[in-house]
């Protein structure tokens, strides 16, 4: 038994230093090269850039707080999108602190006639940097972003409908619109000059 | 809940059961050491590490060297991981400038790494250098698997085989599990993640100005290779806080559902691979209709109970799902299905923050790691814990009609069932035990976040993760404390090793016994009925017993928040 033990170590102590060198640094190291080569892009974090000047990532949700973008969810992740603290808020269903949490952000939401608030629009998402919110979250932010853009609602329905993306083969994934995409489109469209406020 | 959310789940467990056959077919001649297709680039490399360690794969061992060399190898490659978090702030790739850890967090991870637990008391993008991801955690996330499947083997070895003293060779199973299956896995798994958008570079952050002008730093990494084994050998420590809530780790649906499928492929597999070696495929497919019974009952309650969502937002005038911890992509089916997974197995990855769930909806996954993780479960340690229960099954039944207990040709006598028992009582005793303790002692009672029933949930589910090999949380515990570091790793040790050590003594008792051939009186072991008898059998014993801390969880919960407390 003993023997056995002893005879042990030596299997042990080599078949770590080699699935070290295999699995932890040859592995990743050989994928990163292939990312890097084949598909920069994604393997870089899915950059945004406007006029050559990072903006943020397309995967990765960013605070809005003036009322001419659409705002994203509420976000639990450090001062809210830090993106390098990703977190839920661990609230439970019975929280008293999160019930609060949801009044005061149903107070301070512009009032929609006959609509609802749509429920992801005053509950954190679980990495804190949902970069998506649901379309009823974007329809119900159009009159607000509409007039503080002097813009036409009609105007920002069609440009938040070209981005509303669907289920995948219609059971994968929600309905969902891209809040920074949909943010940069709308700037985009500002500074064409097409809709310049009169 | 929707069609789409019903058609999600009854869909994917019709894609686990197709995937059943081919992965289990794979590992079938990985068990029985033949070639593969991969021998031919690969074989050298194997060739290499027997020859450099000193092995001759073709040596085999009865039960007790395999656990001794097993656990041999346990022990260094933990006290190999603790040394490097440790070292990490004086260790290269480290872009970000981490320190080193402190030792009982050290010791901690190191424990829920090797256990194929990764319990995560940090936040990996504030904590961990690049180094320390890959070197010093994602080899576990290869060996843990590697190691659950290669007891597995030893045990239907103990089934297959005929009056014979030996289970095979420790290092021969965990070598070739690991070059011929998992690492070729990862590979096209990892890059197939990339193209989805997970990050894959060495970097550690890029800073970004946000169109409102604040500057954000996005953390990044060698985040897909790391995803890759992390589902695929029911792991779940993620490259971030988030884990695969976080859109680099998960950012699509697609990714969602191979994530899911990919954490259920090798257990699902496995059952096939038992039937193939007890030479009846029909052993496995019962396995598995009992196991995915149980599953699509939990994931259909999560699913109902998280879609209904929370009454205390409804009276806001908030209608709709519980979408707080959830990610819109995934909405609140692919969120409920995915815990429902995740915790059936012993990966403990997700995609949605539980301790936000329904008091319900976060009912089932902690009650799916108390039954053991035996739905489809770890890989490897899913099938060798559901053949526990298998064993306790016929020798009820043997009880019932006055027969000595067979299965799968083996008379099962009392040394399997005390040392089956031995392995089943553990988890209750971890899991109870600690608990108990944690909620009498200051330094327990400093760790919930919630007030209230939802705060001994936090406990509860934290004690049984651990012992369960499970890994995720109710994370707003605090956990990152000497005291929850130290009761947490021991429960996560006991929770694998006196579970590992028992089943190994069974492979070896049941080896060395001589076949016995099925007779008319024989109890079948493949039916209806046999399928029904061990889905009682695991809710009986195995789920009995967790009902009264069930009841002060997440049971009281749900019937104080109906009345309109809140805490």
């Amino acid at each position: 038994m003993l023997k056995e033990f002893a005879s042990s170590l030596r299997p042990a102590l080599v078949m770590t230093g080699l699935f070290a060198l295999l699995l932890g640094l040859a592995y990743p190291a050989a994928i990163t090269a292939v990312a890097q080569v084949a598909f920069p892009a994604q393997a870089n974090g899915s950059l945004l850039a406007v006029n050559g000047k990072v903006v943020g990532s397309r995967l990765i949700g960013q605070g809005f707080a003036s009322p001419r973008y659409f705002h994203g969810r509420p976000s639990a992740a450090g001062s809210g999108y830090d993106a390098s603290a990703s977190s839920g808020s661990n609230l439970g269903p019975a929280s008293q602190a999160l019930q609060s949490r949801v009044r005061d952000a149903l107070k301070a939401m512009p009032t929609s006639p006959g609509a609802t608030v749509p429920p992801d629009l005053v509950t954190t998402s679980a990495s804190g940097l949902d970069p998506h919110i649901s379309p009823e979250a974007a329809f119900y932010q159009i009159p607000v972003v509409a007039a503080n853009r002097h813009l036409h609602q009609a105007t920002v329905r069609t440009l938040v409908e070209a981005h509303v993306e669907q289920p995948l083969f219609g059971v994968l994934g929600e309905p969902r619109v891209n809040v920074l995409q949909l943010n940069l489109a709308l700037d985009a469209m500002t500074a064409s000059g097409a809709h310049r406020p009169s | 809940m929707t069609s789409a959310g019903l058609a999600l789940i009854v869909g994917f467990t019709a894609l686990v059961a197709l995937l059943a056959k081919p992965f289990g077919l794979w590992l079938f001649a990985l068990y029985e050491g033949r070639r593969t297709p991969l021998h031919g680039a690969l074989g050298p490399l194997e060739r290499g590490f027997y020859r450099l360690s000193g092995i001759d794969p073709d040596r085999e061992q009865g039960w007790r060297a395999y656990a001794l060399n097993m656990l041999m190898f346990q022990l260094v490659t933990t006290l190999f991981t603790y040394a490097l978090l440790r070292l990490q702030g004086v260790l290269p790739m480290n872009p970000r400038g981490f320190g080193g850890v402190g030792p009982d967090g050290a010791m901690n991870t190191a424990i829920a790494f090797v256990t194929n637990t990764n319990w995560q008391w940090y936040s990996g993008e504030a904590t961990l250098s690049n180094l320390s991801q890959m070197l010093g955690l994602a080899i576990h996330n290869f060996l843990s698997a590697a190691t659950g499947i290669a007891v597995a083997f030893a045990l239907f070895r103990g089934f297959a085989r005929r009056e014979a003293k030996s289970l095979g060779n420790f290092w021969a199973d965990l070598t070739r599990v690991t070059l011929y299956l998992l690492l070729p896995a990862c590979v096209l798994y990892a890059l197939f993640l990339v193209v989805c958008g997970v990050p894959q570079t060495f970097a550690g952050s890029i800073d970004a100005t946000t169109l409102e002008g604040a500057r954000q730093t996005i953390a990044l990494g060698p985040v897909a290779s790391q995803e890759a084994i992390k589902m695929l050998g029911t792991n779940g420590g993620g490259f971030f806080n988030a884990n695969s809530a976080h859109p680099f780790e998960n950012p699509t649906a697609l990714t969602n559902l191979v994530e899911m499928l990919s954490i259920f492929v090798l257990g699902a597999g496995l059952t096939h691979a038992f039937g193939k070696a007890v030479g009846n495929t029909r052993q496995g497919w019962a396995i598995l209709a009992a196991m995915l019974a149980l599953f699509l009952a939990g994931a259909t309650v999560t699913y109902w109970q998280e879609a209904a969502g929370n009454p205390a937002f409804h009276q806001l005038g908030v209608a709709g799902a519980n979408m707080e911890g959830k990610e819109v992509r995934f909405g609140a089916a692919g969120s409920a299905l995915f815990a429902a997974v995740t915790t059936a197995a012993s990966c403990g990855a997700v995609n949605a923050m539980h301790d936000s769930f329904t008091a319900l909806g976060g009912l089932v996954p902690l009650f799916n790691m108390q039954l053991g993780e035996i739905v489809i479960g770890g890989v490897g340690s899913g099938i060798y814990g559901f053949l526990l229960y298998a064993l306790l099954a016929v020798f009820i039944a043997g009880l019932m009609v006055g027969r000595t207990p067979e299965y799968v040709g083996k008379k099962i006598e009392a040394r399997e069932v005390k040392l089956a028992v031995l392995a089943i009582v553990i988890l209750p005793l971890c899991i109870l035990g600690l608990t108990a303790l944690a909620v009498v002692v200051p330094a327990g009672l400093a760790g919930p976040l919630n007030r209230g029933p939802h705060g001994f949930s936090e406990v509860l589910y934290a004690f049984t993760s651990a012992a369960a090999n499970n890994g995720s949380a109710f994370a707003g515990l605090t956990a990152g404390t000497p005291f929850y570091n130290g009761l947490l790793g021991v429960a996560m040790w006991l929770g694998r090793f006196l579970v590992i050590v028992p089943v190994l003594a069974i492979a070896g008792s049941l080896a060395a016994k001589k076949h016995t051939p099925a007779t008319a009186g024989s109890f079948p072991t493949t039916g209806g009925l046999w399928i029904g008898l061990l889905v009682a059998t695991i809710l009986i014993v195995g789920g009995l017993t967790f009902l009264p801390s069930l009841a002060l969880g997440p049971v009281a919960d749900h019937l104080t928040l109906l009345s309109g407390k809140l805490y």
